[in-house]
């Protein structure tokens, strides 16, 4: 049960997709614009991830070596291509703002990264607290991210305004500022593990 | 656990084509649960624009589309005409679009009967959050009310009365050029509409008058 728990909690922290493995930084720099982008990105990688832990975990018997690539992105581009169309269904708005990244977590490499690495190795029940885990780790790294941007850059925290516009710092919310803040953010991470040990 | 499988070409057939196959078979299955909501959801966006950007009551809206030749280039712009109970024609709003910063920006824009900005609605855009995005807020509204035959729709910069949004020149100018486009249209094509209402549709001597200024859309329109 221990290994279970430790199966759930590496990928909140200690093997965090974002902040310590570096997995998957496409989306995260290009999402993280504002708090609201980022977590509704996680949560629909999240989302992904377990569903496609789950199966690749249940077919792995059935899936040759030789073809496994193949069989895992389309399983997963099938379960990627559910939430873009449920979302669009039903949440319109954050649909909008997402846009053309919902489609990218086909090639997000933490979920094939987790499908090759832990459920294909793996028995279906520590697949998805694996998948759980580093998705919500994911999650949280998006949604700090976008908080940290989101409030340099126009002065709000999911949209509710703090600081008036003077004092927006435009260029947290464009490309380079997205690459500062993962580097201090991952700085101050390294710290923290470093003073832990 | 099941033993891994051979990676034999009749059990990579087989693996591929049943995944493929079972995939495809969701995939079927979610579309068409979700295909109806989608549609709805456009349609209610659609009316939302529509009553967004031509707030008028007790008018009814009547699909069509206007064609303008815009420096050159021909160009059909959908839009919705507003028409009261005496089939009386009181505003149009139109879809337009223009190349902005980061894509196409997609709009609408409500005319009253006049050529009066009424209201401007960006339906889809992919322009830089933070910057060019802003255009969906206090941008939009400096539009509201103004007539462009008084009001010149270019940016500050290139001598116009548009305020652009600090640091997004591209965005700013490519809306106010939407929005350009379609007031032009708008004025081009409005003389038929006025005289194309439901409820005079049984008189078509009155629809000769004003087809003089614009011969060839004047062929297309009575078509319908």
């Amino acid at each position: 049960m221990s290994n279970n728990l430790q199966t759930f909690t590496k990928g909140l922290i200690k093997e965090n997709p974002i902040l310590v493995l570096l997995l998957g930084c496409c989306p995260t720099l290009a999402t993280t614009t504002s708090a609201i982008n980022g977590m509704s990105m996680g949560l629909a990688t999240t989302f992904v991830l377990v569903l496609s832990n789950i199966f690749i975990s249940l077919l792995k018997g059935f899936i040759p070596d030789k073809v496994r690539i193949p069989c895992f992105i389309v399983v997963i581009a099938s379960f990627v291509t559910v939430v873009q169309l449920v979302m669009q269904a039903y949440v319109p708005d954050i649909y909008e703002t997402l846009g053309l990244f919902i489609p990218l977590i086909v090639v997000n490499c933490i979920v094939l990264g987790r499908a090759e690495a832990f459920a294909s190795k793996n028995p279906v029940f520590p697949s998805l607290l694996d998948g759980l885990g580093m998705g919500l780790g994911f999650t949280l790294a998006l949604t700090l991210l976008g908080c940290i941007r989101e409030f340099l850059g126009s002065g709000s925290i999911f949209g509710l305004t703090i600081l008036p516009e003077t004092a927006n710092i435009l260029v947290f919310i464009l490309p380079p500022g997205a690459f500062i803040c993962l580097g201090f953010v991952i700085a101050i991470v390294n710290k923290l593990k470093k003073e832990n040990h | 656990m099941a033993k891994k499988k051979e990676s034999t070409l009749i059990n990579m057939l087989v693996a591929l084509l049943v995944i493929a196959a079972v995939s495809g078979g969701v995939l079927g299955l979610v579309y068409g649960v979700t295909k109806d909501a989608i549609a709805e959801v456009d349609q209610k966006k659609n009316e939302a624009a529509i009553q967004a950007v031509l707030p008028l009551e007790n008018v009814t809206y009547k699909a069509d589309t206007m064609k303008f030749n815009y420096e050159g280039v021909d160009l059909t712009f959908p839009c919705n005409l507003a028409y009261d109970a005496n089939g009386n024609f009181q505003g149009a709003a139109v879809k337009t679009s223009e190349g902005g910063f980061g894509g196409k920006i997609d709009m609408m824009v409500g005319f009253l009967a006049d050529g009066t900005i009424k209201g401007t609605s960006v339906l889809s855009h992919a322009e830089t959050p933070g910057l060019g995005a802003n255009m969906t807020g206090k941008f939009k509204d400096q539009f509201v009310d103004k007539n462009p035959a008084s009001y010149k729709l270019t940016v500050t910069k290139d001598g116009g009365d548009v305020d652009a949004i600090t640091a997004a020149t591209i965005t700013s100018r490519a809306f106010s050029k939407a929005v350009n486009k379609a007031y032009q249209a708008f004025m081009a094509n409005k003389a038929q509409f006025m005289n194309n209402t439901p409820a005079k549709e049984a008189a078509p001597a009155v629809e000769a008058a004003p087809a003089e200024e614009n011969n060839e859309t004047e062929g297309g329109q009575s078509n319908e």
